[in-house]
Order: C-alpha cells, then sequence, then structure tokens
C-alpha cells in the first residue's frame, strides 16, 4: 500500500471512529436518561477509547464471541456500562433495542457487566481493581501458547488506588506481557472528588515506569492518536504497554465536563435535551 | 505419594494431589498450576521441575493468583490454583466471589493446609473459616476430601468438571479409609458405616477420627451411622434426610462451628423434620496449640466424639 493510501484509509477511519462516539454518547445517555441509573460521566470519557478499539483495533467476531484466537477487551470500570454496552450493540453483539432494557428487572443489562448474561463481556467486573489482574491471567494464557490475540483493558484511573493492580502490574512487567495493554481512562475525577485530592496517582507514568512497563501518554479524544498508538504491533517491545489517556469526565457536553457531579449523576428532560442538543 | 508416607501408613494429602494432577498434566496440556509463593507448600516442586513453563508463580500476591487464574480460564486453560487455604480464601474472597463463582469460570481453586494444619503459627495462619464463606457462592463445588484416595478421585473430577471448584486439602497426616465400594461421585455422600442410633456426618480429617469413635461407641451398644460428606456444595440433602431418620445428627469438622459443614446440615435438617444437632468443631479463634493439642483440647479426637455421640443419644432418648 503507498503512504497516500495508507493516509485516506487512516482518515477513513478516523471518520468512522467519530460517529460511532457521538453514536455511544447519545445512545448510552439516553439509557441512563430511561433508566435513571448509570454512570454517564465515566461513560463519555471512555466514549472516544471504547469507538477506537472496537472500530480501529480489536479483532473479533460477535457471531463467534469465544473464538479463541480474538482479541480480548475486558472492561474494569465495569460500572460504565452505559458505554460499554452500546459499543457491544454497535459491534453487532447484541441488537440495538436491547439497550432499552438497561437495568430493568431481570434485564441482561445489568448495572455492570456479566460474562453469562451477554456475549463479548470475557469477566465479571463492578469491584473495582479486578480488570487488570484477570487480563493478566489471559495474557499469559496466550503467552504461553505463543498465540498472536492481543489483551486490552480499560481502567478508570481512581481505580487504581485498589492494590490488586498493582500486584497484578508486577507480575505482567515480571513476565514482559508484550500482548498486554492497559488503557488508563485518566480524568482525573473520581466518584466523590479529584483523584489528586483523594490519593493522588501522580507521577503516574513513572509508577508503570517502575514496574516494568512501557509507558504512551495521549490524548483520549485524539482519535488519531487513540488509533496510532493501539494499533501499533506489540511485538518487540519486550514489555507490556500503558496508555495513559488524558481524557475529560462528561466529555462532550458542557454542563458535565469536568464536573464530579456526573460521575453517576443522572438527566431530568431538560438536561438530556439540551445534552442531545450538543451531541452532534 | 511417598514411600515413607505409604511404611507409616499415614498420608498427607498434597502428595497424591500432586501426583494425581502430574499424572493429569501429562495427558491433558491444557492443565496449568497457579501458585503465589506456594510451590513447596502445595509440593509442586515436581511439577514445576516437569513443566517450568506451565506454572505461574505471581508472587505473594493472593488476589491476583486467583485473578490469573481466571484470566488463564478464559485463554482455554485448566488452571489448578494452588495456595494456603487461609490466605487464598480470605486475602482473595473478592476474586473468588467475582472473577470466578459470578463470573462462572472453569478455575480450581486448591485450598492447602487447611484448616488447624498450621497449629502453632494461630489463627492468622488457620483456616477454619474456608468453608464457611465459600459455601455462599452457589455454583462453587467444594469439595473436602478424607483420604488419599478420595483426594485423588476429588482433583481426577475436578479436572473433568466445566466449571468453579474449591478443593480442601490437609497436610495432617490421615491414614488410608476403609471403603467397601471405591466410588466417588460429586455432591454425593459416602455412607462408611452403618447404624441407626445417630448419624455422624464428617469430612476431611475427622472421618477416620469418626470411624474410631464409630468402633468405640459400637462396644458401647451405640449404633452410629457414620457419613463422609466430602462435597459441602451442592450438599447431598437427600442424605442428610435419611440420617435424620436417626433422630440425631452429630456433624464434625475441622473447622469453625459456624457456617460450616454443620451449618450447612442444620440448614436442611430445621428446614425439614427438626431433630436434635450438634456442631463439633472450633469455636472462633484459638489459642497457642500443637495440631495434637487443638484437636485434643476440643474434642476433636475419637474418644471426643464418641462422648459428643452418646450426650446426643441420651438427650434423643430424653
Amino acid at each position: 500500500m503507498s503512504s497516500a493510501i495508507q493516509r485516506d484509509f487512516r482518515n477513513d477511519r478516523l471518520s468512522i471512529l467519530k460517529d460511532k462516539a457521538l453514536w455511544i454518547r447519545r445512545r448510552s445517555f439516553q439509557m441512563v436518561y430511561e433508566a435513571q441509573l448509570g454512570h454517564p460521566g465515566g461513560d463519555f470519557s471512555a466514549a472516544d477509547i471504547l469507538a477506537t478499539l472496537y472500530f480501529g483495533v480489536l479483532r473479533f467476531d460477535p457471531l463467534n464471541p469465544r473464538d479463541p484466537k480474538r482479541d480480548r477487551f475486558v472492561m474494569s470500570k465495569g460500572h460504565c456500562t452505559g458505554a460499554f454496552y452500546s459499543v457491544l450493540a454497535a459491534a453487532g453483539y447484541f441488537p440495538e433495542a436491547q439497550l432499552s432494557t438497561y437495568m430493568q428487572a431481570e434485564s441482561k443489562l445489568n448495572g455492570h457487566p456479566n460474562r453469562n448474561y451477554l456475549p463479548g463481556v470475557e469477566t465479571n467486573t463492578g469491584p473495582l481493581g479486578h480488570g487488570l489482574p484477570v487480563a493478566t491471567g489471559i495474557a499469559i494464557a496466550g503467552q504461553m501458547d505463543g498465540a498472536d490475540f492481543r489483551t486490552f483493558v480499560l481502567t478508570g484511573d481512581g481505580e487504581l488506588q485498589e492494590g490488586s493492580n498493582w500486584e497484578a502490574a508486577l507480575t505482567a512487567g515480571h513476565r514482559k506481557l508484550e500482548n498486554l495493554t492497559v488503557i488508563i481512562d485518566r480524568n482525573r475525577l473520581q466518584q466523590g472528588a479529584r483523584t489528586e485530592e483523594t490519593a493522588a496517582l501522580d507521577p503516574l507514568d513513572d509508577k508503570w515506569r517502575a514496574f516494568g512497563w512501557h509507558v504512551e501518554i495521549v490524548d483520549g479524544h485524539d482519535y488519531g492518536q487513540l488509533y496510532d498508538v493501539l494499533s501499533a504491533p506489540p511485538t518487540g517491545r519486550g514489555r507490556p504497554l500503558c496508555i495513559i489517556a488524558n481524557t475529560i469526565k462528561g466529555k462532550g457536553v458542557s454542563f458535565m465536563n469536568d464536573n464530579v457531579a456526573w460521575h453517576h449523576g443522572v438527566p431530568n428532560q431538560a438536561q438530556f435535551e439540551q445534552a442531545m442538543k450538543e451531541l452532534v | 505419594m511417598s514411600a515413607a508416607a505409604s511404611a507409616s501408613g499415614m498420608f498427607d494429602c498434597r502428595d497424591a494431589f500432586s501426583s494425581t494432577l502430574e499424572d493429569l498434566a501429562e495427558s491433558d496440556p491444557r492443565i496449568v498450576t497457579v501458585v503465589s509463593d506456594s510451590v513447596g507448600s502445595s509440593k509442586l516442586v515436581n511439577f514445576r521441575r516437569r513443566w517450568p513453563e506451565r506454572i505461574v508463580n505471581v508472587g505473594i500476591a493472593e488476589q491476583t493468583v486467583v485473578a490469573v487464574g481466571a484470566g488463564l480460564a478464559n485463554g482455554g486453560k485448566v488452571p489448578f490454583v494452588s495456595a494456603a487455604s487461609c490466605f487464598l480464601t480470605a486475602r482473595a474472597l473478592e476474586q473468588i466471589k467475582a472473577d470466578v463463582a459470578y463470573s462462572n469460570v472453569n478455575v480450581k481453586l486448591v485450598g492447602q493446609s487447611s484448616g488447624i494444619a498450621y497449629g502453632e503459627l494461630g489463627p492468622t495462619h488457620h483456616s477454619i473459616e474456608d468453608i464457611a464463606w465459600l459455601r455462599l457462592f452457589p455454583n462453587l463445588t467444594l469439595i473436602v476430601p478424607s483420604d488419599p484416595w478420595e483426594t485423588e478421585q476429588a482433583i481426577r473430577a475436578a479436572a473433568a468438571f466445566d466449571g468453579p471448584m474449591f478443593i480442601r486439602i490437609s497436610r495432617m497426616p490421615v491414614p488410608a479409609i476403609p471403603r467397601k465400594a471405591l466410588s466417588f461421585q460429586i455432591g454425593r455422600a459416602e455412607v462408611l458405616a452403618e447404624g441407626g442410633d445417630l448419624a455422624i456426618i464428617c469430612n476431611g480429617t475427622m472421618v477416620h477420627r469418626s470411624l474410631d469413635a464409630h468402633r468405640m461407641l459400637a462396644e458401647e451398644g451405640i449404633r452410629a451411622r457414620v457419613i463422609n460428606m466430602s462435597t459441602v456444595n451442592p450438599l447431598d440433602e437427600a442424605a442428610i434426610l435419611d440420617a435424620s431418620a436417626t433422630g440425631a445428627i452429630l456433624t464434625v469438622e475441622e473447622h469453625s462451628v459456624r457456617g460450616g459443614l454443620g451449618g450447612a446440615v442444620s440448614e436442611v435438617v430445621t428446614a425439614n423434620d427438626p431433630i436434635p444437632v450438634r456442631r463439633m468443631g472450633f469455636p472462633g479463634f484459638l489459642p497457642t496449640g500443637s495440631v495434637e493439642w487443638l484437636l485434643d483440647h476440643y474434642g476433636l479426637t475419637a474418644a471426643g466424639i464418641a462422648q459428643n455421640a452418646k450426650e446426643l443419644v441420651q438427650r434423643k432418648r430424653r
């Protein structure tokens, strides 16, 4: 492929990612509005990352969701099911209409994802600090078999206060799991306050480097940066990859941007309508 | 199992665990082991020598040892996660709940040196709560083998079974249990001795002691049925209801009297036709003492079990 064609391909891809991310934001906010439950601030900070993964990077077949060769994606910030279920529906794992059952009685769309309810969910998350350790195990299985699937895990940043992450980071670094990528949704807000006012994480990049990881820092709302860093082949690095994606909680809606109240705030009708006007 | 152990007539069930696992691993490349600096204490040194690439040592990190097990299962492996039961079950309880049981994945948790095997090391190292808290997860199969043969059967059954399982293995020496029929099935209790005056329901290291108690009671004309309830979940409710017909049940376990086998049996009994149930085990955090001293102090000996059985039969007759 000539470089001009590659450039066109990339630009076309980025255009798709933008459309998908917008759809995820609109659809997930509708879910939260209808359920009057959810975590929309974190849905929005993660939307561009999820769109890039599912429509630019991951190899998967929604009709064969347990294909041993699939790339794995683990949603460690399991409370952000608005965005996660939306991207799974958009990716073809289940019909979009099912999203309307979000958190209704006996819905398969529980507040936190369950692999036994929905295809595309690798492990049940919800309690924080569970995704990376499980993803580490998946990556070890791949390493043992010399398999070429990759394992990605998306964590919140406040979530990194859970010690289990650092146990797993130690093991992944020790075993040089270059097939493992953690993406940190670095929106700097946790449920009650800013991360740096609660239990400071910075210098976050140094921490991961000290655990034996290769670190990349990107704008978590820049499709080009996300696409390039996530789609680059993992081989030859000899280390697991940590992507610190700087994001904005509530990104995309003016009154939600960087506002801790929208961690699990839910919109009234006027707020919903305002958000839909802005999300275009 | 080692020749030295056989010569003494007493066995460390960890030997049966590791030799069986090695036997299975020869023919099933999916079998891997996951440990938290617990290679020697799990008797997996030989496994590591034979298959260094199939043992994952995450270091002293119980949350990760369980989660990595769940991840390996996702990647198509059959992981046996082996660590001291006290740390494996308490430190990693949320990983067992969310990553293994609720996620319903094919992970085999092996709680080593359970109960009071660590004697003098004290309550931090005793694991007399493990069955109580793991019993709360409905789909987590729980097996407490009584001797080397049953340990081997449990490990073979675990490898063949697709789903989460916990196997509790003691390092306390036990004899081979005499059996008329060698037939192991998950969820099926085993009547080891017949009797109609009361039923002794036990498992693990308490089985041979209960059989000795059965003989002592027989000399006094008391016929005690001895039931090996090696599977605590799913519980063999039919066997408990049959045992209720004797009019009295004594449960004996190397575990807290709160919420373990005794609690499980009591739940079944009270939901049906209540009869007296006495629960033998440990009361809670234990004082310093050797394994032998602790068992003796809390009556978990053949004589202690027989004495409790006699008292229970007398209560039944009042």
